[in-house]
């Protein structure tokens, strides 16, 4: 496949000239108008020589890899609105897969990308989209080195899915999993948690509150690169996404079968978070994050650990409670006036509450 | 936060623990007659802070588990009519009705709506003239007011396709269906400060002399619940039975004369079937005459669907704290807080959920509370 265009690729650039102003179901048959769609779009935005080898899948220069240490991962991306203060679609379709390399220990180096586009959608909403995922695996230093594109009827969709798959490799020889964790393990949060789940809801239709908000959305894959390279003596890493932090927790007592004890005290939450939890009767303990991980790590280790999260100013971290042998899967909570409760699994959809 | 920090600092949290443990000298059982401070309780593991002599019995204070399965049957057969847009707060839509819930209803595609205000229902029927808009108005007097301004601004816009499936409950009936009960136990109440900040104290006043109760209208967060509690053993040990005010930075004695108003012109004083209480005369709202024609359940004539409770089901008896949980037969079996028999393991803020939980997950005696959710 040839290139179409010659131009150095920047963030400003003008959304190419397309034939048709909306996405047709056209774009998603097979034929000429979807190529046009990805060698004019796709093409011009993630351009690298993997992607443009133009084959249905893309063989990759493992050299360096050791062999059979590669991760790789996948996730889907249906999030409304496709915009909100911090981040969009795209930017998350990428942050997301990237940190969940990261969490295994990879480094990531690849992602695809699958579109799923509904009739009508703006060709400009998808210019934007996809010139945010561009910036995002810049910022994350992946490239995106293989796509799909498939169009559904108007009404089928929500404007715009995506799915990406990611390829990372183990450049350290570590173990990150919830059965390294073990009693005697400090439990640390990377940030404050409930942002991300926050500020997309402030922006939905008919929950609009006035906020300043902005999500938490950002690629962790170099504050854990950085805490790898250290050395430190980190058994599991988890990033925090629908569920909230209370979810990580309940996932990680149950398949490590420990029990984890929290201070309420010590979770960092920011106030504007709070407030609108308050409001909507919410718990941010279950609200979402994008940008934040947990990490249990030997004690000895804590310090250094705190000490290079707070480097990379994407959040300051904070330990917020130790894993004990205990009862096999139960989280507990020393509430902030000293009582204690269990924190239990989410379960559905977040709903507001009444009164 | 200013407002809510002050109340949820562990120094004069503590110091109010010290306080109870100091004045009580027997044993005495108290109802918080709100679902808002049974949340709090529970979310911050105050019973297990107070002294073993004091114990709380949760009220019926929780919308969501008093509206009776009828209502929420009402609600469904309502949102499954083509063309209705039916709009609730969040937490309703999970509370089950007999073969569903409003929730897989909205997955099976019937337009279920989720609203933060009643107003924003109003809105949603004046922008879809050609739908009929559905709110489910439920809750005690704190949400009256702004469900009755709703039914008032679309009777006054001359919006007619909006209408309102009214469950409404009043909290000194319920108050006084529980003293009267020959086996009850509570012997004084936190009663709801939001209650209390629209409707004001004067209505409590005969119900502390005629049954010798302290009443002490207490705010939601740990310190108020403290407070509210140290009130109230404060004045069981002095034989006192008063009206007092913990939440006095929203709660006067008057109440908010406008709500009042507001209430009195839209609704009118009903009786109200409660789940797990059964019927108590005059304990509820429903549409005034002159705002009939916005009733949902005339306009879709639903008003005869009724549904028996299930027959299995002792809630009745430990919203009144004269059982507990452990006591029922369909307790973890037949009845789950998947699949709740009753109106104390539907929300989490019920008792039977709370002991489900604990049982299930915990059997240490010290970490029986177990946050519930949503709601």
């Amino acid at each position: 496949m040839t290139r179409t265009t010659a131009e150095p690729f920047t963030l400003t650039c003008p959304i190419p000239l397309m034939d048709y102003p909306r996405v047709l179901m056209a774009h998603g048959s097979g034929g000429r108008m979807m190529q046009q769609l990805i060698e004019k779009m796709f093409y011009r935005a993630f351009d690298n020589p993997e992607l443009l080898s133009g084959h249905d899948g893309v063989t990759l220069d493992t050299g360096g890899i050791e062999a059979g240490r590669v991760v790789f991962t996948t996730d889907s991306y249906v999030i409304r609105p496709l915009f909100f203060p911090g981040g969009d679609i795209g930017s998350l379709a990428v942050f997301g897969t990237v940190n969940d390399l990261a969490m295994c220990g990879a480094k990531p180096r690849y992602l695809s990308a699958g579109f799923i586009l509904e009739e009508g959608l703006d060709m400009e909403t998808l210019w934007r989209v996809v010139c945010s995922m561009r910036q995002a695996a810049d910022r994350a230093e992946v490239k995106i080195v293989t796509g799909d594109t498939k169009v559904v009827e108007k009404g089928k969709g929500d404007g715009l899915y995506i799915n990406t798959a990611g390829i990372g490799e183990m450049i350290h020889a570590v173990h990150l999993h919830p059965r390294s964790v073990k009693p005697g393990d400090k439990v640390i949060v990377s940030g404050d948690v409930g942002r991300h789940g926050m500020a997309v809801m402030a922006q939905r239709e008919g929950l609009s509150f006035e906020s300043d908000l902005a999500s938490d959305a950002a690629p962790l894959n170099h504050c854990v690169m950085t805490l790898l390279d250290a050395g430190l003596d980190i058994h599991c890493l988890r990033d925090i996404t629908r569920g909230g932090l209370a979810a990580v927790l309940c996932e990680i007592a149950q398949s490590a079968a420990v029990q984890i004890d929290i201070d309420q005290q010590q979770i960092p939450i920011n106030d504007t978070v709070s407030g609108a939890c308050e409001l909507l009767g919410l718990n941010p303990l279950y609200v979402a994050c994008e940008g934040r991980f947990v990490a249990f790590v030997a004690p000895a280790a804590v310090e250094q650990v705190l000490e290079i999260i707070t480097s990379f100013d994407q959040g300051k971290p904070v330990s917020i409670g130790e894993v004990t042998a205990g009862e096999a899967g139960l989280v507990t909570m020393k509430t902030i006036i000293g009582g204690q409760r269990i924190l239990d699994m989410p379960s559905g959809e977040l709903l507001p509450r009444i009164c | 936060m200013k407002y809510l920090d002050e109340y949820r600092n562990a120094e004069a949290a503590k110091q109010y623990l010290a306080a109870i443990a100091q004045i009580t000298t027997r044993s005495w059982a108290i109802m918080e007659v709100c679902g808002g401070q049974t949340h709090s309780i529970v979310k911050y593991g105050i019973s297990d802070l107070l002294p073993k002599a004091i114990r709380l019995i949760h009220g019926p204070g929780c919308p969501v588990c008093v509206t009776p399965v009828e209502m929420v049957n009402k609600a469904i057969a309502i949102a499954r009519q083509p063309g209705v847009i039916f709009c609730s707060f969040g937490d309703m839509l999970r509370v089950p009705g007999s073969d569903c819930d409003l929730l897989s209803l909205k997955g099976e595609g019937a337009d279920i709506r989720i609203v933060y205000s009643p107003l924003d229902a109003v809105n949603i029927a004046a922008d879809n003239p050609q739908r009929q808009i559905v709110f489910f108005a439920v809750g005690f007097e704190t949400t009256a007011p702004a469900n009755a301004l709703a039914i008032h601004q679309a009777a006054t816009r001359d919006i007619h396709n909006f209408s309102a499936l009214v469950s409404h409950v009043l909290v000194p009936p319920a108050i006084e269906a529980i003293m009267t009960s020959p086996d009850t136990q509570v012997q004084g109440f936190l009663a709801a400060g939001h209650v209390c900040t629209v409707m004001g104290l004067t209505q409590y006043i005969p119900l502390a002399e005629k049954y010798r109760v302290p009443i002490v209208v207490t705010g939601f967060e740990p310190v108020d619940v403290l407070q509210g509690i140290y009130m109230c053993v404060r004045q069981l040990e002095e034989n006192r039975h008063e009206v007092e005010n913990q939440y006095t930075r929203s709660a006067t004695v008057g109440g908010n004369r406008h709500a009042q108003q507001l209430v009195n012109s839209v609704f009118q004083i009903s009786e109200r079937k409660w789940r797990g209480m059964g019927e108590i005369p005059a304990s509820g709202l429903s549409l005034a005459d002159d705002y009939a024609t916005f009733d949902a359940e005339r306009r879709f004539d639903v008003a005869n669907v009724s549904t028996a409770e299930s027959a299995e089901c002792i809630s009745g008896l430990v919203l009144q704290g004269i059982r507990t949980p452990l006591e029922c037969p369909a307790f973890g079996a037949t009845c789950t807080p998947e699949h709740p028999l009753g109106a104390t393991m539907v929300s989490g803020e019920g008792a039977c959920a709370a002991y489900y939980h604990y049982r299930r997950k915990a059997p240490s005696a010290s970490l029986n509370n177990k946050e519930p959710h949503t709601p």
